[in-house]
């Protein structure tokens, strides 16, 4: 029993990111909507963006901003601890793939306008009989 | 970090993102999306990342919520699902 | 469709459940992640480079030639935008509202035009009265809201903040004054041109400050070889490299930002929106 529950206090934050990201592939492969379907894969990339955050969290740490640095000069400061400090790497990568993931967002959006002037639709089905009409 | 924080925001997020997929309207959505993201961002705050929860309530809170509504309003609310 | 669909995300999700027992435990200090490079940017970071807060040493130094591309990436998507749904062509239909009596006069010929004074206002289709709390509010507003975006670039170095929420930030500021006024009053204080130049200019402020870092003998983004060209410490000479490419990212990302809207909200006709 004991080994259940430190199971699930290890992993549940896994699980439950794991659960997110199969609504947002859900919604990509059943919506019919093109904008849900990029709701859908907006929730995919913030689910996987939470999963590299959470790889960098350590027990115990404070923020990755270093205490008493502001004004000293490198050799005057405090000696530091990796140990104390929430490893800053993942925090960096996702950093730069949310401000890109709403450049493709704002892509993906005009290009949604530009497929309703034509089709009149955002629907899926519909769009495939008007281009099979043709 | 709080454990209970962590499971009531995951909670929200989780109900959020069901509900923004499934509500049949896309302004709807918009709405729920943006509170989608902000309960994202309170999430990594609580994981101690703030340069990335900065980002997401400038970003993801704020100027995709508003190319959402401008899409919407240069195409329609209307969805079947 | 969805059926086929749950099942496929019904097995996806069990595989990837199944994998989860390979992962450390969640907030493990000794994970694999947390074991290699990092700790050499937590422990030498300030000493190298003077900056308090790791994710923007990592940002703009250690990974600085990631970021140069990521910005590139932004300023790609502006331009991809533009692409997709500029319009060039004059609109038939105009509409202007009469302003003592509130007629509002409807135009379809393009030939016909009024001129727009004290008399007559050029307004949008669906015409909305103007609210004058909001407008205050806003004109209120928009002047901190670009002091505070500022703050957050010039501040990246000490605090959460940097060139990509900074340039965000003084974006949307942009967006408020398009919706509590209308898109011509933005057009019209900040034009198209302008944008495009500051989206293009954002991107060289930063490949300039890694030339510049080339011609004076060190690698590309090498910040400490500019140190001869300004008169402070050479120590502080990272933070300050830093802070010039955060400054190029603001701009770029400030210069998208109001593109993507514009283009969006106005379908490319750059006349009327929200």
């Amino acid at each position: 029993m004991t080994e259940i529950i430190s199971l699930v206090v290890a992993k549940y934050n896994y699980w439950l990111y794991i659960v997110l990201m199969m609504i947002g592939l859900y919604a990509m492969i059943a919506k019919n909507n093109l904008i849900k379907k990029l709701v859908g894969m907006n929730i995919f990339q913030t689910a996987i963006i939470l999963f590299y955050v959470s790889i960098g969290y350590k027990t115990g740490a404070t923020i990755p901003i270093i205490k008493n640095a502001h004004g000293s000069h490198g050799a005057e400061a405090a000696v530091i601890h990796a140990a104390e400090y929430i490893n800053p790497l993942p925090h960096v990568l996702m950093l730069t793939a949310i401000v890109v993931s709403v450049a493709t967002f704002g892509v993906a959006m005009a290009l949604c306008v530009r497929i309703y002037q034509r089709y009149q639709t955002l629907e899926e089905d519909e769009l495939r009989m008007r281009l099979s009409e043709k | 970090m709080l454990w209970p924080i962590d499971l009531i925001v995951l909670t929200f997020v989780i109900v959020t993102a069901v509900a923004a997929i499934s509500v049949r309207d896309l302004l709807g959505t918009a709405i729920l999306f943006s509170v989608y993201s902000f309960m994202m961002c309170l999430l990594w705050a609580v994981m101690g990342a703030v340069d990335v929860a900065f980002t997401e309530a400038s970003v993801g809170a704020g100027v995709s919520t508003v190319f959402f509504v401008a899409a919407v309003f240069s195409t329609s609310r209307r969805t079947k699902d | 469709m969805k059926l086929l669909g749950f099942i496929i995300v019904c097995l996806t999700g069990t595989f990837l459940l199944y994998g989860t027992s390979d992962l450390p435990d969640w907030g493990d200090p000794n994970s694999p992640a947390s074991l290699h490079l990092s700790n050499h940017y937590i422990e030498k970071a300030v000493a190298e480079t003077e900056v308090p807060n790791l994710v923007t040493a990592v940002l703009a130094d250690y990974r600085g030639f990631d970021t140069m591309f990521e910005t590139a990436v932004v300023f790609t998507a502006g331009l991809a935008c533009f692409l997709l749904l500029r319009d060039f062509k004059p609109k038939e239909d105009r509409y202007y509202r009469h302003v003592p009596t509130g007629v509002v006069l409807h135009f379809k010929d393009k030939a016909r035009q009024l001129r727009v004074g004290t008399e007559f206002e050029a307004v949008d289709k669906d015409w909305v009265p103007s609210d004058m709390v909001i407008k205050t509010v806003c004109r209120i507003l928009i002047p901190f809201i670009q002091i505070y975006a500022l703050y957050v670039v010039a501040h990246g170095d000490f605090s959460p903040g940097g060139g990509f929420q900074g340039g965000v930030i003084f974006g949307s500021s942009f967006i408020l004054l398009a919706i509590s006024y209308n898109l011509k009053t933005l057009m019209k204080r900040v034009s198209e041109k302008f944008l495009g130049i500051f989206s293009a200019v954002g991107v060289l402020i930063y490949v300039g400050i890694g030339a510049i870092a080339m011609v004076m003998g060190g690698n590309f983004l090498d910040y400490s070889t500019l140190a001869p060209l300004l008169p402070v410490n050479p120590g502080h000479i990272r933070a300050l490299g830093m802070l010039g490419v955060e400054i190029g990212v603001g701009i770029a990302v400030m210069a998208v930002m109001a593109i993507i809207y514009i283009n969006i909200v106005s379908q490319g006709r750059h006349d009327e929106g929200l």
